[in-house]
């Protein structure tokens, strides 16, 4: 059972482009539907405590997933599974990426892919930006964290981003004390 | 001592992005520069290769820079450390603290959290996207070609987006972009 998890998640991470959210769907098919390792509803409750958590996503559907059925080992299995076959393509690839972009051609490709980088990241911003919702407070903070993120890396100052977090939480947790509950519902 | 600096760095990232492989973006990118381990254009090409290939982006970026900074036992201790709050977050959820993210005060600081999250992406973005196509512009190569790619890039991705109701996967755009960048500065 073990060894079933370990190479179904293997699967799962090898079969998956895109990162995690991508990889929800896929865990659904095959936890859910086809293994029965887990039920909708458990899958549904998984996602949602994801989004709240630290890390990447499909690392918090494996460790559930393989815990649901054989606990600890199992956590321990289907979370290795997910990392092992991107860790080695990874692995290869570090290897010979610095060689490859000294070819003109490669390295002239790089350059428009940087470009698409930063486009897909302010996107995905914009996208959970969307999926917020948009409350006065929250809404501060998110243009205060722009701002300031912003000018720190406008300005190369030395400020970690993980403090611009722990201020954020810092002062939301405050004015909460202050207020009383601003956000009885939906805690999103 | 690259080693403790990799599982430390990657520690932090692990505990800090909340909402997936974005949000753990520009942490990375933080840690890597505050280690000066690599810079800002060696590393927007390693988010481009961990977006195009299989298993989770965060993963696949701890992968790729602890290799890049001492070799596979690197790359082995940065995943590891990356992947370990999380699986220990889901773990205790799971056993012991079903009600955790129920909480009020759990709830008050999320609420803070996560548009400040929001806010650094997006910054973060904006950011990259003004450092590859509008500062190459004053540099002394005077590269034009960057903001006229930025500009076909955001045309296709997002008018793509309004035309046909659903988002272009990010490996089609990361395709685009580096037949684009070949073309374009192969013919100049």
């Amino acid at each position: 059972m073990i060894l079933t998890l370990f190479f179904t998640f293997i699967k799962i991470g090898l079969f998956t482009f895109g990162g995690g959210y991508a990889m929800i769907p896929i865990i659904e098919n095959i936890c859910v539907d086809r293994k029965k390792w887990i039920t909708h509803e458990e899958m549904m409750d998984v996602t949602v405590i994801a989004e709240s958590t630290p890390g990447p996503i499909a690392i918090n559907c494996a460790t559930y997933v393989g815990y649901k059925q054989k606990g600890i080992w199992g956590a321990i299995a289907a979370t290795l599974g997910v990392v092992l076959p991107s860790f080695i393509i990874i692995y290869l690839i570090s290897l010979f990426l610095n060689n490859l972009l000294e070819i003109t051609w490669i390295a002239n490709a790089f350059k428009g892919i940087r470009i698409a980088v930063g486009i897909l990241i302010l996107d995905a911003g914009i996208r959970m930006f969307v999926k917020m919702k948009k409350k006065a407070i929250p809404c501060v903070i998110l243009v205060c964290a722009f701002a300031a993120m912003m000018l720190i890396n406008v300005f190369a100052w030395n400020f970690s981003s993980i403090l611009l977090i722990l201020i954020a939480a810092l002062i939301s947790l405050v004015i909460y004390l202050i207020q009383g509950s601003p956000s009885e519902k939906g805690g999103e | 001592m690259i080693y403790l600096e990799l599982f430390i760095g990657f520690l932090i990232v692990g505990l800090f992005s909340f909402g997936g492989a974005y949000a753990a973006i520009p942490l990375i990118r933080d840690i890597v520069l505050l280690f000066g381990w690599i810079d800002e254009e060696v590393l927007t090409n390693m988010i481009a290769v961990s977006e195009s290939t299989p298993g989770p982006i965060m993963v696949n970026l701890a992968t790729y820079v602890g290799c890049s900074q001492a070799g596979i036992l690197g790359g082995i201790i940065a995943t590891f450390a990356v992947i370990l709050p999380a699986f220990f977050i889901i773990l205790l959820i799971t056993v012991v603290l079903k009600k955790m993210l129920e909480n009020k005060y759990v709830k008050a600081v999320l609420n803070g959290l996560k548009p400040c999250i929001i806010g650094i992406i997006i910054s973060t973005g904006c950011y990259m996207i003004f450092k590859n196509s509008i500062t190459p512009v004053f540099q002394t190569s005077a590269d034009w070609l960057a903001p006229v790619i930025t500009i076909i890039l955001s045309v296709l991705f997002f008018g793509f987006k309004g035309v046909f109701k659903k988002k272009m996967s990010p490996i089609v755009l990361i395709v685009i972009s580096a037949v684009l960048g070949a073309i374009v500065y192969g013919i100049k």
